[in-house]
C-alpha cells in the first residue's frame, strides 16, 4: 500500500537509527504525545534502535484515557433509559466509571451500540425514531470536525431525537501544562500528527519557543518515528527550539481550513478536567449554545453524585509521563485488557494496552 | 483515537452537496467516506480517512520534499563531524 510500506521499510528504519546514534551526544527525554506513536513504538520495538541516551516518554494522547469518569458515569445512566439509545466508539464502551462500564450497562438490559463513524449514529436516530439517540463524541482535536457534522446533518435532516454527550479534548494546553509543571523532563515532544493534519501547526510556535522545546509534527509509521526524533534530536543538539514538519504529506501549516470552521462553528472553547491530570483551562470543546438542543447534558437531567476512581491504579502519572505501565503494581496482575482498572489499558491507545501486548 | 489510514479514491459522489462523498480503496478494502473538507479532490489522489470522514489530501511533493528534508539535514551532520 502506497504511503505505508515505504513508511515501514527496514532499510530506511536502519539508516535513521544509524544516523541519530551518530549525532547524539547527551541524555534527551522525548515525549510522542499520541496514544497511536507509543503503539507504533512499542510494536515495531523503536526503542531498542535507539542510543541509550533517549528516553522516550509517552504522552496523555488518548482521549478514551482522559475522559472524565464523571462523563462515563453520566453516559451509563442515559444508557439505562428505555427511551434512550446510547451511541459511541468501541473503546469507549469497556472504559470503567466509578461501578460499571457501557458494556455492562448493555447486559443489564440499556441499549449501548457501537459506531464506527459519527454518520452512523445519524442512521440509527433516523431508523429509531421513537427513541432518542445519544452520541457520547470524544476524542481531540482530529475527531472534532467528523463529530460537530452530526449536528448540522441532524438539523439539515429535522431530526428532533438525535442528542449528543461531549467530551471533547485539546491538545496544545494539555501540552502547555506539562511543560510548566515542576515535575516537568520533557526536552523535546512529537506532536500527534492527525491533531495536526486538522488543526496545522500554527499553535505550537508559540509553545515551542517560552519553553523552549522543539516540537515536531509527526506521522505514525516507524520511518515516521524516527524521521521525528532525528529532527528532535538534531535540535537539541543544535540548541535549536522551533517547530518542525516530518508529516508533510498529511500536514499543511493552516491544517484544513474547512474542519476548523466546523469546529468553531459548533463548539466552543470551555475548562475540561483530564481523567488522571486534573482540571486544564481552555483544553475542552463543548457545543454553543445555539445548539443547546442537540446537549445531553442540557436536555437530559443526569445526576451524578460522586464518584470513585481506583485505589491501585497509577493511570494518572502515566498519562502524564510520570511513570510507565511497567511500574504499576496491577499491571498484568489485577489489570488486564480483559478486566480493566484503568483506561489506558482498554484504549487501543493507551499505553498499558501497548506494553501489555508488545512487551513480556 | 485518532487513527487515520490512506487509501485511494476510486469514484467521487457530488450530487448532495452537503454531503459530499467518495470510494476509497484501503488496500483492496473500499469504503465510502465522506471527503466534504477536501478541495479539488480527483479519482487517484491519496487521501487520508479517520472515522470515516478524509482529513486531508496525501501531497506526494511534500512526502518527497520531507525525506529531501531529512537527507539534507543528515549530509550537514556529517560536515559539521568532519566525517
Amino acid at each position: 500500500m502506497k504511503y505505508v510500506d515505504e513508511y515501514r521499510d527496514a532499510e530506511s528504519v536502519r539508516l535513521l537509527s544509524e544516523k541519530i546514534n551518530s549525532i547524539i551526544t547527551r541524555n534527551w527525554n522525548v515525549m510522542e504525545i499520541c496514544g497511536g506513536q507509543t503503539h507504533t513504538i512499542l510494536k515495531y520495538r523503536i526503542e531498542e534502535l535507539l542510543p541509550p541516551q533517549i528516553t522516550l516518554i509517552h504522552g496523555p494522547g488518548c482521549p478514551v484515557c482522559v475522559t472524565p469518569i464523571e462523563m462515563i458515569d453520566k453516559a451509563i445512566l442515559l444508557a439505562l433509559r428505555p427511551d434512550i439509545i446510547l451511541v459511541s466508539y468501541g473503546d469507549m464502551l469497556r472504559v470503567p466509571g466509578s461501578n460499571s462500564d457501557l458494556l455492562e450497562a448493555k447486559s443489564k438490559g440499556g441499549n449501548v451500540k457501537m459506531i464506527y463513524s459519527p454518520l452512523d449514529a445519524i442512521k440509527i436516530a433516523e431508523q429509531n425514531p421513537d427513541k432518542k439517540i445519544v452520541f457520547f463524541a470524544v476524542g481531540f482535536e482530529t475527531t472534532a470536525p467528523a463529530n460537530a457534522f452530526t449536528i448540522f446533518e441532524a438539523e439539515r435532516r429535522g431530526l428532533k431525537n438525535y442528542f449528543m454527550l461531549c467530551s471533547h479534548v485539546l491538545v496544545p494546553p494539555a501540552i502547555e501544562i506539562l511543560l510548566k509543571s515542576e515535575k516537568n523532563s520533557i526536552n523535546g515532544i512529537l506532536t500527534a500528527g492527525h491533531v495536526c493534519t486538522v488543526m496545522g501547526y500554527e499553535e505550537y510556535i508559540p509553545l515551542a519557543e517560552k519553553y523552549k522545546t522543539p516540537m515536531v509534527v509527526t506521522g505514525f509509521e516507524p520511518v515516521d518515528i524516527l524521521s521525528g526524533l532525528l529532527m528532535v534530536i538534531y535540535q537539541l543538539e543544535n540548541g535549536n527550539c522551533f517547530v518542525e514538519n516530518q508529516y508533510g504529506r498529511a500536514v499543511r501549516k493552516e491544517g484544513n481550513i474547512h474542519s476548523k470552521k466546523i469546529i468553531s462553528d459548533v463548539f466552543e472553547i470551555t475548562d475540561r478536567k483530564w481523567r488522571g491530570i486534573g482540571l486544564i483551562p481552555q483544553s475542552g470543546l463543548k457545543i454553543k449554545s445555539k445548539y443547546s438542543h442537540y446537549d445531553a447534558e442540557i436536555v437530559f437531567n443526569i445526576d451524578t453524585t460522586g464518584f470513585d476512581e481506583s485505589d491501585i491504579c497509577i493511570a494518572g502519572e502515566i498519562l502524564q509521563g510520570l511513570k510507565k505501565p511497567g511500574d504499576c503494581p496491577a499491571f498484568r496482575k489485577e489489570c488486564t485488557p480483559e478486566i480493566p482498572l484503568g483506561a489506558p489499558m482498554v484504549s487501543a491507545e493507551g499505553a498499558c494496552s501497548a506494553y501489555y501486548r508488545y512487551t513480556k | 483515537m485518532c487513527l487515520a489510514l490512506p487509501g485511494k479514491v476510486i469514484s467521487i459522489d457530488e450530487s448532495n452537496p452537503n454531503l459530499k462523498t467518495a470510494k476509497v480503496n484501503f488496500n483492496g478494502v473500499v469504503k465510502d467516506v465522506t471527503v466534504q473538507w477536501i478541495d479539488d479532490l480527483k479519482v487517484g489522489d491519496y487521501v487520508i480517512v479517520h472515522v470515516g470522514f478524509a482529513l486531508n489530501k496525501i501531497d506526494e511533493k511534500e512526502a518527497i520534499e520531507t525525506f529531501r528534508i531529512i537527507n539534507e539535514m543528515v549530509d550537514l551532520t556529517k560536515r559539521e563531524g568532519g566525517e
